[in-house]
């Protein structure tokens, strides 16, 4: 199978007006000792049916939240994707276009850039953001990287181990060539303790990177965190979850200087773990020192609004070996997908979401722990992920079972954690409904579990969360 | 303001000026006319904090164009006395009086300068005649 | 035709109370009694536009049609290997046992994705000729720094400390930035005026400190450098590593390796190569291949087999580590997988026959009109240069014919790349465009070239913008939407 176009004679008379005789000729600057002789060894080509019945036979292999009920988070989420979110990001106008080095014929996707950034400013409360990096993870590094160079201090960095610890390993791997020390505060709760912050950061300390909602689900003391940072000349970086965002305080509103998300649940796919969209947002004063492409406005000769790429200085293209960062793609495609989606939502429906997160979550944790076998392994308040411990110990035991009966039912902790080894985090959304949630502990706790069943008498939504505004 | 022909030069297109204040020697730093014009439409300029210490050849800030960007050299050795700070949001000064109101920094000159790697302006005249 | 109202900013079409997307309320009860504590909580939700769906899905359909594509126009941007698609790869990687699986799923219920990453890394390994496969990193940009990563750890292993990193003047940006970021100084290598790696100045800048040379090839003026063996042994012969730069594996495949002229490491380019779309600017990703002796040092995890059971290996302890978070771009890899499987190996050579094919063809045609300073002969993209134009009046000629020919309907070149050639324009037409499309390419060109000056200084002149401002864009930077 293919996809060119040339004929046997279209070949012979292209060939012909190169002045060339074979196909092979094209290739004679190659000297013959470095060609191949023999074919890759690779499977043969297969048509478009073939193929797709491969695929499908492999897809069938695995397990997916549509044929599984899944409680994994951990950074990775499974948000409803609304309809027109693929119905718009499918448009091949779109997808198939690239990067808009010549904005006359690329203005939906210099706007769509630009109404991303927007977005992201509204949705975090911070000045500027760039038009995505590749994902959260390698945001939260190029964001200390930003701080490195704001600051002038490369001696120390403070995080917390209840950051993602993958974006501890990804911050450690880029630290490594600079011998930064990458300082790791304890969460012994599942938080970080408020002064635990001021007592970490001394003045050669580049920034704080915390997360809240942390990884572990549970809130930070964000204000704390910020005033150590500030105090110490440092800078403090957010890590957050946009959909948290519906009830919780912006990152700007913390006044942090660069925050820090996955955008993954905004509209992508969970595809096993990429492609996701990296967030970065911060403050203006920081808008020279950004990594990543950005759209500005401008005008075109007759004066009508327009969009470019713009402060193009910063990048690699054209400082070379002194930008900002090697990055030279976004995530252009995700991004997109989340403008849709976060337009979509508006204001109400990011509330909503946010909300069937927070009361799902916390009827899980107390279904699951009504019985005892399993306990919050931490006291915090948390916004959609949670972490129980087995009381028996046997948390291996207790998700195969699960696993048995098509349910992904929660990440066990000890991989990152040692000391975790018996606790599982659990996540929430507003996709589980509470049939879901009720299997989901009956799996876990077993037979014990039909005495617990819970009548849900009342308005649901009471007014538990303070100042909703609705 | 000083003449252009009474100006020391670079081969990377910064003048200075240099003047006896009693006790010290103040340099003056820009850069030249000819060096606005090839940059053409600068967007944007970086300059040092007062009180920086830059030695002769050193960069001490950068100047920039829609797609290029250029390091700024410094032509004497000494300490940052002034800076131009209105200078950025004024980028027009550049090409109005590059050698006048287009001022980046002033020095305070450490020792006497060996100024046997400066241009004179005829010099400078040949260099740029050359290059273009 | 054109829908002005529907494409007002987002922002602009915002009307407090207008809905789209809705959720229920919870149902379920809780009795926990304060579930958030109130320093923590907004006032209010954040002041997101307010748009029915109608107006969203209008909107960004409006949108889509002020863009060029590969589905819609010849796309010939050099270096980017802008070709076809294929619609089967989308459906087939969006199938929800692909699309919809969580990346901290257990093995054992994702055996038939990891088969496919599994033999992805094995068929990357053939086609490079290097066995160490990571499929990590997100885009090439990313392969660099993380290959780059990988060679600072191999010698940190024997004890070394190189601290220089080569690359050719005529090498992408990425090449010195990545090299910085993995803490190396990034060292420039002259080209010769043909366009190859200077061997003189190549021989004097190697010694016991250079790690590693990162080389394009074909290099990015579509040549490919008869002394690759030769550049590979002088940089060997330091106790050097070799890094290729796959941006250009098009016009190679199956016919020769990477490893064969003597790359240890390389990244593939598979959004360009093996045809994922490149979705207005992203995600690509940037696989890395590597030399046995350097595998030991990849990221984790990799796909590994064991008793015909797939699983992800953590187990490596002289890892770098990770450069992201969880496994790679599935996504993109597996549009990559499927182009793969679909070629088998005589489609994947023949791909890179009739890329070379086309390019020489357009190259015949066109070196007539405008000097290709490189000689008349290329592999899959060539490199024109508009200079002589400047005598004509044309300030910035490049730029004005490739603003021209978006006139005609033809997406530009790529313009001022690579730096070593003045006024360039760099052309990639890629195998899956047609002798035809070709020829009114040419054609196009030709006429342009005889057109009034001011047609080209002024143009485009049918798109829904003329030239935008771009120094005012940059001297006030509007980087999002306010109020007024």
């Amino acid at each position: 199978m293919s996809y060119w176009s040339n004929t046997a004679e279209d070949q012979r008379a292209m060939l012909e007006v190169i002045g060339l005789e074979s196909i092979d000729a094209l290739f004679d600057v190659i000297p013959q000792q470095l060609k191949r002789k023999t074919p890759l060894a690779i499977r043969p080509g297969m048509t478009e049916l073939e193929l797709s019945q491969h695929m499908q036979a492999l897809a069938d292999r695995n397990r997916h939240t549509a044929n599984s009920l899944c409680f994994l988070g951990g950074g990775a989420y499974d948000h409803f994707v609304p309809a027109v979110v693929d119905a718009l990001a499918s448009r091949g106008e779109f997808y198939t276009s690239y990067t808009p080095y010549q904005p006359e014929v690329s203005q939906g996707n210099l706007q769509a850039m630009f109404e991303y950034q927007t977005l992201i400013c509204q949705l975090t409360g911070m000045d500027v953001s760039n038009a995505s990096l590749y994902d959260g993870a390698s945001a939260a590094a190029e964001a200390v990287l930003m701080a490195i160079n704001a600051t002038g201090r490369s001696r120390r960095v403070v995080t917390a181990s209840s950051v993602h610890p993958e974006y501890r390993q990804v911050l450690a791997t880029y630290l490594a060539p600079l011998g930064v020390e990458l300082c790791t505060v304890p969460a012994p709760q599942g938080q970080v303790a408020a002064e635990a912050w001021e007592a970490a950061v001394d003045p050669e300390t580049a920034c704080l990177l915390v997360q809240h909602p942390n990884f572990f689900g549970y809130l930070e003391q964000m204000p704390a965190a910020v005033e150590a940072a500030h105090k110490a000349g440092a800078l403090c970086i957010q890590v957050f979850d946009p959909i948290s965002l519906g009830l919780l305080r912006r990152p700007g509103d913390f006044d942090v200087d660069i925050a820090v998300a996955e955008g993954q649940c905004l509209g992508t796919p969970l595809q096993f773990g990429g492609p996701y969209l990296g967030i970065l947002a911060c403050r203006e004063s920081l808008v020279r020192r950004l990594p990543g492409r950005l759209a500005g406005q401008t005008v075109d000769r007759l004066g009508r609004r327009c969009w470019v790429l713009t402060l193009q200085t910063r990048e690699q293209h054209i400082r070379r070996e002194k930008a900002t960062s090697n990055i030279c793609t976004n995530q252009g495609l995700l991004a997109l997908r989340a403008a849709i989606y976060l337009a979509l939502l508006g204001p109400m429906g990011l509330r909503e979401v946010a909300t069937q997160c927070l009361y799902k979550s916390h009827y899980a944790l107390e279904r699951l722990t009504e019985s005892k076998q399993f306990r919050p392994a931490f006291s915090g308040h948390f916004f959609k992920e949670f972490v129980v411990r087995a009381a028996d110990g046997k948390l291996d035991e207790r998700l195969k079972e699960a696993e048995k009966q098509n349910i992904l039912a929660g990440l066990p902790l000890g991989r990152w954690y040692p000391e975790l080894s018996d606790c599982m985090l659990v996540c929430v959304t507003e996709n589980r409904t509470r049939a879901d949630i009720d299997a989901w502990a009956e799996s876990l706790l077993g037979a014990q579990a039909g005495t617990h069943a819970r009548s849900t008498a009342g308005d649901p939504v009471a007014s538990k969360i303070v100042r909703t505004g609705r | 303001m000083p003449e252009p022909e009474k100006l020391w030069y670079t081969e990377t297109h910064e003048w200075v000026h240099l003047e006896n204040d009693g006790s010290q020697q103040i340099a003056t730093v820009g850069i030249t006319a000819f060096a606005v014009e090839q940059l053409t439409d600068i967007v944007y300029l970086e300059l040092p904090k007062v009180g920086r210490q830059l030695e002769a050849g050193e960069e001490f800030g950068e100047v920039e164009s829609v797609k290029a960007v250029s390091p700024l050299y410094c032509p004497v050795s000494g300490t940052v006395i002034a800076v131009h700070d209105d200078l950025p949001n004024h980028l027009e000064k550049l090409s109005q009086d590059p050698y006048g109101e287009g001022w980046m920094i002033r020095l305070a000159v450490r020792d006497p300068q060996p100024l046997e790697r400066l241009l004179t302006y005829e010099q400078y005249q040949k260099q740029c005649a050359e290059g273009a | 035709m054109r829908n002005e109202q529907a494409t007002a900013l987002l922002f602009e079409l915002s009307r407090p109370g207008r809905r789209a997307v809705r959720f229920a309320a919870p149902d379920v009860a809780v009795q926990t009694t304060e579930l958030l504590p109130e320093w923590a909580l907004a006032d209010k939700p954040p002041p997101l536009p307010e748009v029915s769906e109608s107006d969203v899905v209008r909107h960004f359909t409006n949108l889509s049609a002020r863009n060029m594509s590969v589905d819609s126009h010849f796309y010939p941007l050099g270096s980017c290997t802008m070709k076809y698609n294929p619609k089967r790869n989308e459906r087939l990687a969006s199938l929800p046992g692909f699309s919809q699986v969580h990346p901290y799923q257990p093995d054992s219920t994702v055996q038939g994705l990891l088969a496919c990453l599994f033999e992805l890394q094995e068929m990357l390994a053939e086609i490079s000729g290097l066995p160490g496969v990571s499929l990590q990193p997100a885009a090439g940009a990313h392969g660099e720094l993380t290959a780059l990563l990988v060679a600072a750890a191999y010698f940190r292993h024997r004890g070394e400390r190189r601290t220089k990193v080569l690359s050719p003047d005529s090498a992408h940006g990425t090449n010195p930035a990545s090299a910085r970021m993995a803490g190396f100084t990034a060292v420039t290598v002259r080209s010769t005026p043909s366009g190859f790696v200077d061997l003189d100045d190549l021989r004097r800048q190697l010694d016991g400190q250079v790690a590693v040379l990162m080389i394009t090839n074909p290099n990015t003026l579509g040549l490919f450098d008869p002394h690759i063996r030769t550049i590979a042994d002088l940089v060997h012969d330091v106790g050097g590593l070799v890094y290729l730069d796959g941006a250009n594996m098009n016009a190679v495949l199956g016919i020769t390796r990477p490893a064969d002229c003597g790359a240890d490491m390389m990244h593939f380019n598979p959004h360009k190569t093996f045809s994922g779309p490149h979705g207005g600017g992203g995600p690509g990703a940037g696989p890395i291949c590597v030399r046995s002796d350097l595998e030991p040092f990849l990221p984790v995890p990799v796909v590994a087999r064991r008793n015909g059971h797939y699983f992800l290996d953590y187990h490596r302890p002289e890892s770098i580590g990770r450069v992201r978070a969880f496994f790679g771009n599935v996504g993109v890899l597996l549009r990559a997988y499927c182009y793969l499987l679909t070629h088998g190996p005589d489609g994947l050579r023949k791909v890179a026959e009739n890329a070379v094919l086309n390019a020489n063809y357009l190259l015949a045609r066109l070196k007539r009109l405008l000097a290709c300073p490189q000689g008349d002969r290329c592999m899959h993209e060539f490199v024109l240069t508009a200079e002589p134009l400047r005598r004509r009046g044309l300030k910035q000629p490049a730029r004005d014919i490739a603003k021209r020919l978006l006139d005609y309907g033809f997406h530009a070149p790529t313009v001022y790349f690579p730096l070593t050639v003045p006024e360039a324009l760099m052309i990639e037409p890629t195998e899956t465009e047609s002798k035809e499309t070709l020829d009114a390419f040419a054609d196009a060109l030709e006429k342009i070239l005889q057109e009034p000056l001011d047609l080209l200084q002024e143009a485009p002149h049918s798109t829904p913008i003329s030239r935008p401002d771009e120094v005012q864009a940059a001297r006030n930077p509007k980087l999002r939407w306010t109020p007024d």
